[in-house]
């Protein structure tokens, strides 16, 4: 039974890795890009999440109505304004970009909310649990993280081949002159990806900002497991980018269980070992 | 026709060549007014995941400035001090840096440093090599001292250190736990950092002098930081019965365990985390779950002391400081403050103060009363530390405003006790 709950709790926190992940790997697929800032663009969600709670006097997640397409605004504006113009053939200067990016965000948001560690208070939601067994409880907000993470995903996945914005976005992906030849925007189509990467940011940024204390420089700690769920799912595929969260966060908790100093190795080992068995993930998108 | 509004070619030429010849007279005035000013040197974590221990910098730099600019008396002669500061961006490598640039760049007389042992150890490094004499400050003396391999038979030269250490913690901890009957089986936290190992080594940390007391401590083993899932731990704790949580942590990781604790129906009676608990704006952050957890208490508004270099009570100067910068206080003000108290106090005491030798002869003869205590180094627990006191208490909420309460003073009588400790309801 012990085991039960290790693994049930590990499935839960693969929800909020999936959620990491998915906007890396949707941005990645269609752009070829690696942001670097994606982390600290998490924390940059959590603290507009702040400031709309503490102004308007709702609860974190009612503010997701705002937050999110804040983000999503941002998010094309530094894909028309600045990314865009660093596409090419090469990798490193987007590479660059973004990581610079990254220092600007951390320092900006040091600047203005000193380093002091935040949360946002979602009131009594955040202790409220359900008792399975006599040994497994499962909280109702890791429920509803996890929930909300199958439900971005199915989302993604459905906005991917049912609608004309992801015909566009797959068909960038395949060959971005053709599509341009096609009539497609391709700046807009980027930025639409962006948008759309920085929409799941704004969720994955409140959910963990409910869930644990931030404070501007824990970005780029939390974006090695994002990372890590892409390359163990598939690069573009987004079911296999939730099912990298859940291997991720399972191996952990097993690592824990046996020792808590295992617990980061085993889920970098299953990581290594899935690079090196199947370098293209689990669930690769039909390479193109 | 006369047109007022553009500037003639030669004013231009004039203001230009001036601005470019500026830098270097200013270059020239200080290298010639070299034996009046005193350099002392200055590094913190002003950004960075340690920038808290930083927060305060700004304020204590200026007051101390404020102080210094009538001048510092030393053998009748009166000396300008200059104080340099520089970012550690909580990162050792950029302490080290830094610390050579002032040294070996700004030729500084005295280096002082703060804030765990990213920032004391290398800087104190740097300054033991380019044989300078150094303060540090706001960092345990284990870490500090044995963390730069130090030998307690020898000790260091040229680099002193004041606060306080593991064995403080243990017997304040211990004595906070006594105030409350339980079934003494404990719960620890330790991450695989610095401070962690050193707080959960089975032979100098918490674990022996716990057995000795009679407490049972579950140690499930080294966490990585920033973990983002503690059910293991919680489990072991819920296995074993534990109503007593201890460890070191930093801010982000206890959230994560504390919200995860209460959603898998974990409570325990007492919670005493180090580090983590430290400032107030964590505590702020938990709200409703921040009431009733307790922490070491280096410093409080409360403490009996009074700063040597102004005549501020300790009350007096978190008044001052929460005035200017409207936020609350936290502990390690005091300590910075009496880091440039003692630096300014062995200025005024050395013999000759562009002999780096004279000023170490000052540190090391030092007897000082200051906003943190008394400070000498006489040799205990080691040749270069020196103890400051340390007692324990709770954040209790009273009129939706936290307060740390003393809640203990066996290890320290003479700060006097603000409360009792209360079970976490």
């Amino acid at each position: 039974m012990q085991w039960f709950n290790v693994v049930l709790q590990g499935v839960l926190i693969g929800g909020l890795y999936a959620m990491f992940a998915a906007g890396l790997s949707l941005i990645f697929g269609v752009m070829r890009l690696v942001n670097i800032a994606h982390g600290d663009l998490i924390v940059l969600a959590a603290y507009i999440s702040l400031i709309v709670t503490q102004a308007m006097g709702v609860d974190p997640l009612t503010s997701l109505l705002l937050v999110v397409p804040v983000m999503a605004l941002i998010g094309y504006a530094l894909q028309r304004g600045l990314l865009n113009r660093t596409l090419g053939e090469d990798l490193l200067p987007p590479l660059l970009v973004t990581f610079g990016l990254s220092i600007i965000i951390q320092n900006g948001l040091l600047e203005l909310f000193t380093a002091d560690s935040r949360r946002l208070q979602a009131g009594t939601i955040e202790i409220l649990t359900f008792q399975v067994t006599q040994s497994v409880w499962v909280g109702a907000l890791p429920l509803i993280q996890f929930g909300v993470a199958v439900a971005a995903v199915a989302g993604l996945q459905a906005l991917f081949y049912k609608t004309a914005l992801g015909r566009a976005f797959r068909a960038t992906s395949d060959d971005q002159s053709v599509a341009q030849l096609m009539g497609l925007d391709t700046r807009h189509v980027f930025a639409m990806a962006m948008a759309l990467s920085l929409a799941i940011v704004a969720i994955a940024g409140v959910f963990l900002a409910i869930r644990t204390n931030f404070d501007p420089a824990i970005g780029s700690a939390r974006l090695i497991f994002g990372f890590e769920a892409v390359i163990i799912g598939g690069l573009g595929s987004m079911w296999g980018t939730l099912a990298g969260g859940i291997i991720l966060g399972i191996s952990q908790a097993i690592g824990a269980q046996i020792d808590p100093g295992w617990q980061l190795l085993a889920g970098h080992i299953v990581f290594l070992a899935i690079l090196a068995v199947r370098p293209q993930g689990l669930f690769p998108k039909v390479s193109g | 026709m006369k047109d007022h509004g553009t500037i003639s070619r030669r004013t231009l030429v004039k203001t230009g060549l001036g601005a470019v010849a500026a830098p270097a007279i200013l270059q020239i005035l200080p290298a010639e007014a070299q034996s009046q000013t005193i350099k002392i040197g200055h590094v913190s974590p002003k950004t960075g995941p340690l920038a808290g221990f930083g927060e305060a910098d700004g304020f204590i730099l200026e007051q101390v400035r404020g102080i210094l600019s009538k001048g510092l008396d030393n053998n009748g002669k009166t000396y300008k001090v200059e104080i340099i500061t520089k970012d550690s961006q909580s990162n050792g490598n950029r302490a080290a840096e830094v610390a050579s640039e002032l040294i070996l760049g700004d030729k500084v007389n005295l280096i002082v440093a703060s804030a765990t042992p990213d920032t004391t150890n290398p800087v104190s490094d740097q300054a033991e090599v380019n044989e300078l004499p150094c303060i540090t400050t706001n960092c345990p003396w284990q870490p500090y001292f044995f963390g730069r391999k130090g030998d307690p038979k020898k000790g260091f030269t040229w680099t002193y250190h004041f606060f306080w250490g593991l064995e403080d913690v243990i017997a304040s901890f211990l004595a906070l736990w006594d105030e409350l009957p339980t079934n003494k089986v404990v719960g620890g936290l330790f991450p695989n950092d610095a401070d962690g190992n050193a707080w959960g080594d089975p032979k100098l940390g918490l674990p022996p002098a716990l057995a000795a007391a009679g407490y049972k401590l579950h140690d499930p083993g080294r966490y990585q930081l920033m973990n983002n899932d503690f059910t293991s731990q919680i489990s072991a704790f819920k296995a074993a019965g534990a109503e007593i949580v201890t460890g070191n942590m930093i801010p982000p990781d206890f959230a994560t365990f504390w919200s995860q604790a209460a959603q898998q129906g974990f409570r325990p009676k007492i919670v005493t985390i180090g580090k983590a608990l430290l400032f107030p704006s964590v505590i702020e952050s938990l709200g409703e779950r921040g009431n009733g957890l307790t922490s070491e208490i280096w410093w409080t508004p409360n403490h009996p002391f009074k700063s040597g270099l102004t005549g501020q009570s300790c009350q007096e100067l978190t008044d001052t400081y929460t005035k200017a910068s409207n936020r609350p206080w936290t502990q390690p003000l005091g300590f910075q403050h009496a880091l440039f108290e003692i630096a300014i106090d062995v200025l005024k005491r050395a013999k000759n103060l562009n002999d780096p030798k004279s000023i170490l002869d000052a540190i090391v003869s030092t007897n000082y009363q200051s906003i943190v205590g008394p400070i000498q180094w006489t040799g205990v627990p080691v040749k270069n530390v020196t103890k400051t006191p340390l007692v324990a208490g709770q954040w209790q909420r009273k009129n939706g405003k936290f307060d740390l309460v003393i809640a203990e003073n066996k290890t320290a009588p003479n700060i006097p006790v603000g409360g009792k400790l209360q079970p976490i309801s």
